[in-house]
């Protein structure tokens, strides 16, 4: 079947489409790795004590975990397989890379996870403490190192490493494997995503154990909970701050346009402000009008420039800079403009064409010719697929207020958890009852953290499904628009019902409690 | 470096035949579902059979999960063209996947919105379309499948898609050819066969076995029927072959008849699990207090479908072939990974037998206490 052209709206549609499944997937996925470290540690101090009281307590936690594991499963099964289903160009072009660390994913974590998590859950009164507490640590070991390798296979399509493109079979092949397992984007995006998801555990645990103070129910269990996940809590958020400091460097370093989107720096320059707080110009349209792009915003003068490049009258490229090129690079060389980037992309996919073509002629002068060309412009293969220059600039207000949101949520937490941890300290935590209000309410904010920081990391990204090698819109698969629309909405309908009763059956078996008081 | 390419490419065959063949085993998870009204009368029941497959349905899913993860990596043309294409028919078993993995959870739990019966519907629905769908898949390997490959088409600014689909139902067209919806009815059956004799041995229930018996000798006939009738065709059915040298594809009559003939060792493997399959069968059903028929019933299929897959993909046989152009079907040379990525998929490989160490000492800690009514009734115990 001959293909004569991709329906933008497929492309939105695709998109849409991984989107909805990814956020609905990361709503599980921080309280799994979060809430299991926290009850792991909890049974520990079983296993050490022999106290029952610990192991009631971390039963209880370990019932809310089984049923937000569920739907994890659920929706991340979904995530696995749409790389195939509706982005079949990319699984092609690059999944000589990029399947490696999903299949290894499958063989060493997922079945960790799930060997471990029936022995947890049932094996209780079946096998000994200690096989049940180191079934309990592979549980959540199996998790993290899961995280582990979809996060460097994420890391891989931000900065796309040890790899080369092969023009005879079409494709990006690997050829460092360290290169893109141990490539510092992944490095810190697994970590700065690991710690994000203790510090969405630890306030569950803290904002439900607060409900019971409140209402004066379970008040040792919810104070020795509230202890370990607070400490849990506090370290995790001062570890993503260490741990973000090295994404956001990352992403100065691969990925100068989404931080130009981040903060919403239309013109760079040297020793640049950071935005700590700003409201942007909705009358800003272009990039290239003399419209101030913010209302009102506070920056701390130089502070991009230390953050972004170590050196606080560094140059940072804007939005403006990365289009029309023609500044100074940190290697010492005048940036190409897009338009010149674009340019370069097509010589490479003509490149290509000619190449396929003398390989099938038997012409191997034209063949080497073709390739030479081929290798010298490859960087900006993607580039050959983006229609206007500006098409490479990601939405800029979700990108820059979702970075905005996480910021100042981290900054919150912070200063919630040392006070709740004097408050433990000074034994009046119990009585707070502001402060517990304020943890309780505080859930759904950890989870706009968690999910804001990965719309920064994915729109900040767009157009790109690999950087400056493949656009989205050369990465779907051939279908009927009107089949994802269909696919998009069931999701949506079946992961919103499946999301109302999980929150649900939390809720009654979070009302039910541990039932510990009289065993106190 | 040729030479080990190919070996390792006939190795990752191997692999994800043994993941697909561990996979069709471990959805009697998916048959013992479907038996949950048959068995169970009374609620106790119908709960000693969900915890019993429950406690299991991990496996069925996460060796679904790898198995598609294995693909990807070692044979990333199929996985761009097959589930790109017949995007249909992966998205309905991937929804009745979905379902089936919160079922189990939030069945049994209040506050669950939908009500204990929706969720054992669900069950059902995933048990009935999972192995029905999954077997209907794998027919097109036999059987083909309406797409094109043009690697070319990358170089078309405009629409740069390689693989495509060239029919409108994207994938639900396989349902119209009864070869290969009759290996999905055989998977489907021997699920079922496969759940009975696993309650045999894990549950420890007199009413519910004597019910199994029945049901055993009903759903083992008519297994052996649809699957008998899907091996024998296939075995006499033209195929599709390919020349290592040239990489041309063109039709060979009785190729996987001269497949098996060619390996003798795949001929042997298939006929061993095919008697392992019906001494569990015949055993059971001879002495029903007999309860080892689910190892050698799940040994004997493990064999029989990794028999069957690398009949598939092995001695120059295109995996999946394509019926609208016949040179765009893939095969293990041209759909692979690259030398270098099946060497470092190879070294993580070693682990497998570790992986499956584990698997089985944890099932056993497990499984070595029956599930009895006693238990299931027990507050203290963690049950579905």
């Amino acid at each position: 079947m001959m293909i004569t052209s991709i329906d933008i709206s497929l492309i939105d549609w695709s998109r849409a489409q991984f989107a909805l499944t990814a956020i609905y997937h990361w709503l599980f996925v921080p309280l799994t790795l979060g809430l299991g470290f926290i009850q792991a540690i909890m049974e520990t101090i079983y296993y050490k004590t022999g106290n029952e009281f610990w192991k009631r307590t971390a039963k209880f936690w370990m019932n809310l975990f089984g049923i937000n594991f569920a739907i994890g499963v659920a929706t991340g099964l979904i995530l696995e397989f749409e790389f195939g289903t509706n982005w079949s160009n990319y699984s092609w072009f690059v999944g000589d890379i990029f399947g490696a660390p999903l299949a290894i994913e499958g063989i060493l974590a997922f079945f960790m996870e799930a060997t471990f998590i029936a022995v947890m859950f049932f094996g209780w009164e079946k096998v000994s403490k200690r096989f049940h507490l180191t079934s309990t640590w592979l549980t959540i070991a199996g998790a993290t190192i899961s995280a582990l390798w979809i996060l460097i296979a994420n890391a891989w399509m931000q900065y796309p490493a040890g790899m080369h493109f092969n023009p005879d079979t079409v494709r990006n092949e690997m050829f460092n494997f360290w290169d893109v397992a141990l490539s510092p984007v992944a490095i810190n995006k697994f970590f700065h995503t690991v710690f994000s998801s203790w510090i969405v555990g630890a306030v569950f645990v803290v904002g439900v154990s607060s409900w019971y103070l409140l209402k004066r129910r379970e008040r040792h269990f919810a104070l020795e909970s509230i202890k370990i996940s607070a400490i849990v809590g506090l370290i995790a958020v001062l570890l993503s701050v260490w741990t973000g400091d090295g994404s956001a460097y990352q992403v100065a370093q691969k990925q100068p346009m989404k931080l130009a989107a981040m903060e919403g720096l239309y013109r760079g320059g040297n020793g640049v402000g950071l935005v700590t707080v700003g409201f942007l110009n909705p009358a800003k349209k272009n990039y290239q009008d003399n419209i101030n792009p913010f209302l009102f915003n506070i920056q701390i003068p130089k502070m991009l420039s230390l953050l972004a490049e170590r050196d606080r009258n560094a140059y940072i490229p804007g939005i403006a800079d990365l289009i029309d090129g023609k500044y100074m690079t940190n290697n010492n060389t005048i940036a190409l403009s897009t338009s010149e980037k674009i340019a370069k992309g097509q010589l490479a996919i003509k490149a290509l064409s000619d190449y396929r073509q003398a390989v099938k002629d038997k012409n191997k002068e034209a063949a080497l010719q073709a390739r030479t060309q081929l290798d010298k412009n490859f960087a900006y293969f993607g580039y050959g697929y983006i229609k206007n220059p500006t098409d490479i600039i990601p939405p800029i207000g979700l990108t820059f207020y979702s970075f905005r949101i996480m910021i100042i949520l981290g900054v919150y937490f912070i200063l919630l958890f040392i006070i709740g941890l004097i408050w433990i300290k000074k034994n009046k935590f119990a009585d707070a009852r502001g402060l517990q209000w304020t943890f309780l309410w505080t859930i759904p904010l950890a989870y706009i953290a968690s999910q804001a920081g990965w719309i920064v990391a994915e729109v900040g990204r767009q157009p790109w499904a690999i950087q400056d090698i493949l656009p989205t819109n050369a990465s779907i698969s051939q279908l009927a628009t009107s089949s994802v629309q269909t696919t998009f909405f069931v999701f949506l309908v079946l992961f919103t019902i499946l999301l109302i009763a999980e929150i649900g059956i939390m809720i009654k078996a979070i009302k039910k409690g541990p039932n510990l008081e009289d065993k106190q | 470096m040729e030479s080990t390419y190919i070996l390792l490419q006939q190795y990752w065959w191997f692999l994800v035949s043994l993941l697909g063949a561990l996979l069709v085993f471990l959805m009697f998870v998916q048959g013992g579902q479907t038996l949950i009204f048959n068995l169970g009368k009374t609620e106790a029941q119908q709960k000693m059979i969900i915890n019993s497959t429950g406690r299991k349905w991990e496996f069925t899913f996460t060796t679904l999960v790898t198995f598609g993860g294995a693909f990807f990596a070692s044979f990333p043309l199929f996985y761009s063209t097959s589930f790109g294409g017949a995007y249909w028919v992966w998205i309905l078993i991937l929804l009745c996947f979905v379902l089936q993995a919160v079922s189990y959870e939030y069945q049994s739990k209040k506050g669950n919105l939908l009500g204990k019966k929706t969720y054992q519907i669900f069950l059902m629905v995933n048990g009935i379309l999972a192995p029905i769908l999954i077997g209907t898949a794998v027919g097109t390997f036999f059987n083909g499948a309406e797409f094109t490959v043009n690697k070319e088409q990358l170089t078309n600014i405009a629409a740069p898609v390689i693989s495509a689909w060239a029919n409108p139902l994207h994938g639900l067209e396989a349902a119209f050819v009864f070869w290969n919806v009759c290996l999905g009815i055989a998977v489907f059956f021997l699920s079922r066969v496969l759940a009975l004799l696993y309650f045999f041995n894990n549950i420890n229930d007199e009413e519910i076995q004597f019910r199994a018996q029945f049901q055993l000798i009903v759903n083992s006939g008519l297994f052996l029927v649809f699957f008998l009738a899907f091996l024998i065709h296939t075995i006499l059915q033209t195929g599709f072959a390919y020349n290592p040298q040239t990489g041309e594809i063109f039709m060979e009559p009785y190729k996987y008849l001269h497949n098996l003939l060619a390996m003798p060792v795949v001929l042997a493997i298939l006929l061993i699990g095919v008697i392992l399959v019906l001494y569990a069968i015949g055993r059971t059903i001879k002495t029903f207090k007999w309860n080892k028929g689910i190892w050698y019933g799940g040994s004997g299929t493990v064999l029989v479908v990794l028999a069957l897959l690398l009949c598939a993909g092995w001695n120059n046989t295109a995996y999946y072939p394509s019926v609208t152009d016949i040179q765009s079907s893939l095969t293990i040379q041209n759909s692979s990974s690259s030398f270098f990525t099946l060497k470092v998929m190879s070294v993580v490989s070693l682990l497998i037998p570790f992986v499956l160490a584990y698997i089985f000492y944890a099932w056993r800690a497990l499984d070595l206490k029956k599930i009895t009514q006693k238990e299931i009734e027990n507050s203290k115990e963690r049950t579905y």
